[in-house]
């Protein structure tokens, strides 16, 4: 089975959220629903020195991430129906005949990939655009990035310089073996690092 | 428009039936756990239109529109070509262009022409349906009448810096106009009338003079950033913030940024942030000119041989003794003060060392690329601290050079979208006024003179603005500063007689129009637009229709020609009957006589976005060769740090109380300014440009607001003393007025400071309490001018925070 996976040149991010924007039109999601995520993180605080003058040691860094399309996703272990399950071309995808809505797989997803749309009745999640893929294009995000940050393939392509994503508020990529490979940037702090927070709460949720 | 949450059986069977087609591919195959296709995109495309933006990001970016059954289904971008990151030349949109397809179909269109109910006031809200006819003969004859009682100096096309970045948009208006004796015209914008009217000719004698863009920086050097946000402010995919960023990563600059807000290129691009004061930058430069003068850093071989004022030896003819920048630094003249770092420390609040520090990095950095945004220069200060952040690097010899910059923001070349345009024609009324005071024109018109205001072209105006036509800007209730002051001139049908307002939406400003006109969005005619105004990329982008009008929108260039057949002149207001795609075809052929590069029209059109490259750099100006052969359009003919114009205005203008002007760029705080925080106002409040809007287009767009929640950014040590939360509603008071809108507690703006995205569209009973809840920046903006450009200082705002209900 092939697999595909995200690559994110975190560096090169500016946080813009074009790749959500354009996942939104794309997929026509309504507005509660997003299947990219940009998480804003930060850290640090200011303080006054002896002179009054302000110093910082505060940071903030941007994550964007979809599905990852694990290599044992969480989701699928857990869906009652089979509904959820990884096809033959490794993508994690929801058979909307067979989902019950039943929400355990956005329960149980540590990325808060897949989401229970009400008025459809069914999960929802990023599926890779694999309309596109199959005509040979990039899921939309990418061809989206302003910055080119975002690129696409089987993950045999990926530069196996870098590695899984491995960066707060993400978790332990030992857990699902996510598909996504991050070039990582000087502010970005590991997974589970309680030294930062989540600065755009309303806007991920 | 099919949204998913109204997915019918229907849609889903031809859904379920695709999955055939995917098959077909060899994409998968008919297991029972077959890929569902995208619903969204079951159904075959009629189309693909290309497009492009047309808002004021400076950006233009192609879009390429995905049309099924006659609907705008989806949205690209640009995708020809190489895409590699640093080689590819692609004006990929961002998030605003991507979300465009909500615009066009939003809530908030405006659908028919409509006059203000009779009896009710401006600011009621009442309007009627009217036919077109109804509405051009109300235009018509209001003009006629206005311009018989009060002459043409009386009638006024108010600036909109969005959709006038285009081939044919705002100009019929002007050019009608013209046609008919001409108009009041304005000169400057709210974006950079400082930087351009009230800094760069008293230096360099032309606006953008040595400025190069961030594609010509150098292997390893030092760009020095001045309230320049390049990845908040120019986001296209071919834009200043993407070549910072290219060159970041491949030509390994290292990047510091001054300002009050840590801005997007401080994150992952890993830029250095400096927090300052705001309007504190003028104090900043005289810190760093004294250090390096006392450790003899200054390049006085540069400075004496191209500029002129720097020291008392190269001051021009006529000055005082001890009126050069050296004399001001060093206490020698002006205040008698010596600007010491530890001076510049306590005025900026960034530490004395770091100060220090930043003057030997900028010495040691050979080339080093010093450039500002249009942040410092809109303040009640900005046209003296945008001069002295623009003579920071002629201390250091840091102009001229490749890979240096003039002081000035970052530069570009490509085509100049005004080449690309339908003549307004000439104006027979020479008297234009400076943009930013135009509710001050309707106010108090006959009083405006040059020495008090800034009037270009007359000594002074004869009349207020009368009759003022607004065609795709929200700045009467929105854009503009003072929105409770500015309405309650607006109101008055005595000053200002006739209103119109023509958009694609009904903003709020609408609600002080007499007449408001339905537009087509650009995106829904023809439409043809240079790469940019802002961007170092050289391309065109034509645009044609999406689908047909809906409603009884029409576009401004029919409308338009149907006033002037009632004024008489359609003839020469259409060159003969042409229509707004006819005059696409003439303006690109008279365009491509002097760009053979170019295909032709239809091999254009057909092309959609055509790319000619990258302009990059603009070679080193004739006067570093021999300045005296070649002089500048200064006073001196050189570069200057000391103005003779500036001291002769500092003499003869009659200026508000507390304003001064200098002929060096002495650090002055301003009105409302860094010094002037009171108990009641303790706070500096800062707009700034968010990703959620560009200015106020796109504000209504409620998938931008989910992406980039409208708040007011606040830092955790202001938000404790005042008990703010994240997320909490607050209300945000100043002299000017009170909003409502949500706190966002971050540490990416320093102590002291507020700031809050520029854009959102104002909402408020005013009838009643006046209160926003828009969050609308402009409630707590004031209308007190720039000293010398008389431009905008909107970012000086002394203002105050609470818990809304606390």
């Amino acid at each position: 089975m092939p697999q595909y996976g995200f690559h994110y040149d975190a560096a090169r991010c500016t946080g813009c959220k074009t790749c959500e924007a354009a996942c939104r039109d794309y997929h026509d999601l309504p507005i509660d629903i997003t299947y990219r995520h940009v998480y804003e993180m930060e850290g640090g605080s200011f303080s006054k020195d002896a002179n009054g003058c302000w110093v910082t040691d505060s940071f903030t860094y941007y994550v964007s991430f979809a599905c990852q399309h694990c290599d044992h996703p969480a989701c699928t272990k857990v869906c009652p129906t089979g509904a959820m399950h990884k096809d033959d071309q490794g993508f994690v995808s929801v058979n909307t005949e067979r989902c019950i809505g039943c929400g355990y797989c956005a329960m149980s997803c540590p990325y808060n990939a897949p989401t229970v749309d009400r008025s459809l009745g069914h999960s929802v999640k990023c599926d890779g655009c694999k309309d596109r893929v199959a005509q040979g294009q990039n899921p939309i995000c990418v061809d989206a990035c302003t910055q080119r940050a975002i690129t696409f393939g089987l993950v045999e392509d990926l530069a196996p310089s870098d590695s899984r994503a491995d960066v707060a508020p993400l978790p332990d990529p030992a857990l699902t073996g996510p598909n996504l490979y991050i070039v990582s940037c000087d502010a970005y702090r590991p997974h589970g690092d309680s030294s930062v927070h989540v600065a755009n709460k309303p806007e991920v949720k | 428009m099919s949204q998913s949450a109204s997915m019918t059986r229907r849609s889903f069977m031809k859904a379920a039936g695709a999955t055939g087609a995917l098959a077909a591919v060899g994409a998968s195959a008919g297991t029972l756990f077959s890929p569902a296709p995208d619903a969204a995109h079951a159904e075959p495309e009629d189309k693909v239109v290309y497009q492009h933006c047309a808002v004021d990001c400076g950006g233009q970016c192609v879009l390429k529109m995905h049309i099924k059954d006659g609907e705008l289904a989806y949205v690209e971008s640009d995708t020809s070509g190489d895409s590699g990151f640093g080689e590819g030349f692609q004006p990929r949109a961002c998030l605003r262009g991507r979300s465009i397809r909500q615009w066009l179909n939003g809530p908030d269109r405006l659908n028919y022409p409509m006059k203000r109910v009779e009896g009710t006031k401006r600011g009621d809200g009442q309007y009627e349906r009217i036919s077109w006819d109804e509405a051009i003969d109300l235009i018509a004859s209001e003009f006629t009448r206005i311009v018989s009682t009060y002459g043409n100096e009386a009638v006024y096309c108010q600036e909109c810096s969005g959709i006038e970045q285009n081939y044919m948009t705002r100009t019929p208006i002007r050019r009608l106009f013209n046609l008919c004796g001409g108009q009041i015209d304005r000169y400057g914008s709210y974006s950079s009338a400082s930087i351009t009217f009230g800094v760069y000719p008293y230096v360099y004698g032309k606006s953008g003079w040595g400025a190069r863009s961030f594609k010509t920086l150098q292997e390893g050097e030092l760009v020095v950033m001045f309230g320049n946000a390049p990845s908040d402010t120019r986001m296209s995919g071919d834009g200043a913030g993407y070549d910072l960023n290219v060159a970041r990563e491949q030509k390994h600059v290292r990047i510091i940024s001054i300002d009050p807000r840590r801005s997007e290129v401080c994150a992952n691009e890993g830029a250095e942030w400096i927090p300052i004061k705001p309007g504190t930058d003028g104090a900043l430069v005289a810190g760093i000119a004294h250090e390096l003068i006392v450790s003899d850093l200054v390049d006085l071989d540069f400075l004496h041989t191209y500029c002129v004022g720097f020291d008392d030896e190269t001051l021009p003819e006529g000055a005082e003794p001890n009126t050069s920048y050296r004399a001001y630094v060093m206490g020698d003249g002006y205040d008698h003060v010596e600007k010491t770092p530890a001076w510049a420390s306590a005025i900026t609040l960034i530490p004395e060392a770091r100060i220090v520090q930043l003057a030997h990095e900028i010495a040691a950095a050979d080339p080093c690329f010093i450039c500002q945004g249009w942040g410092p220069q809109r303040r009640t200060n900005g046209d003296s601290g945008s001069r002295a952040i623009m003579i920071l690097p002629l201390l250091v010899g840091q102009v001229g050079k490749p890979g240096t910059n003039s002081g000035g923001r970052e530069g570009n070349n490509g085509y100049d979208p005004d080449d690309l345009s339908m003549s307004s024609g000439d104006n027979p009324v020479k008297a234009k006024f400076p943009l930013f005071l135009w509710p001050e024109v309707i106010k108090n018109g006959d009083k405006l003179t040059a020495e008090n205001a800034g009037i270009q072209g007359a000594d002074k105006l004869t009349c207020g603005i009368k009759m003022m036509v607004n065609f795709g800007n929200n700045t009467m209730a929105g854009q503009g500063a003072d929105i409770n002051k500015t309405t309650e001139i607006l109101k008055d049908e005595s000053l200002c007689e006739f209103i119109v307002s023509y958009d694609v939406n009904f903003t709020d400003s609408c609600n002080y129009a007499d007449l408001i006109l339905p537009d087509l969005a650009v995106q829904e005619t023809y439409s043809m637009t240079t790469q940019g105004d802002c961007n170092d990329t050289k391309g065109i982008w034509m645009g044609d229709p999406i689908g047909e009008p809906k409603y009884e929108r029409r576009e401004v260039y029919e409308v338009f020609g149907e006033v002037a057949k009632k004024l008489g002149v359609y003839d020469e207001y259409s060159a003969g009957g042409l229509s707004r795609e006819g005059w696409r075809r003439k303006v690109y052929d008279d365009f491509r006589e002097k760009h053979s590069e170019l295909p032709t029209y239809d091999e254009a059109v057909a092309q959609g976005a055509v790319k000619e490259g990258y302009p990059a750099d603009a070679g080193i100006d004739p006067y570093f060769d021999d300045p005296e052969a070649n002089p500048l359009k200064t006073e001196t003919g050189k570069i200057q740090i000391y103005s003779p114009k500036l001291a002769e205005y500092a003499a003869t203008w009659t200026l508000p109380e507390g304003d001064a002007i200098y002929p060096v760029p002495v650090y002055v705080p301003g009105y409302d300014g860094p010094e002037s925080a009171t108990d009641e106002y303790p706070l500096q409040l800062t707009g700034f440009h968010t990703k959620g809007t560009v200015h106020s287009t796109y504000a209504c767009n409620e998938v931008l607001h989910k992406m980039s929640e409208p708040s007011v950014w606040i830092n955790p040590i202001d938000a404790a003393e005042r008990s703010i939360s994240d997320g909490d509603e607050v209300a945000v008071t100043s002299a000017q007025g009170e909003l409502r809108t949500k706190a966002k507690v971050t540490n990416r703006v320093m102590p002291g400071v507020l700031a809050m995205g520029q854009g959102y569209w104002h909402k408020a009973d005013m009838a009643g309490d006046k209160v926003d809840h828009g969050g609308c920046l402009n409630t707590l903006t004031s209308l007190h001018p720039n000293t010398i450009s008389k431009g905008t200082g909107q970012h000086s705002v002394l203002a105050q925070i609470s818990k809304a209900g606390a």
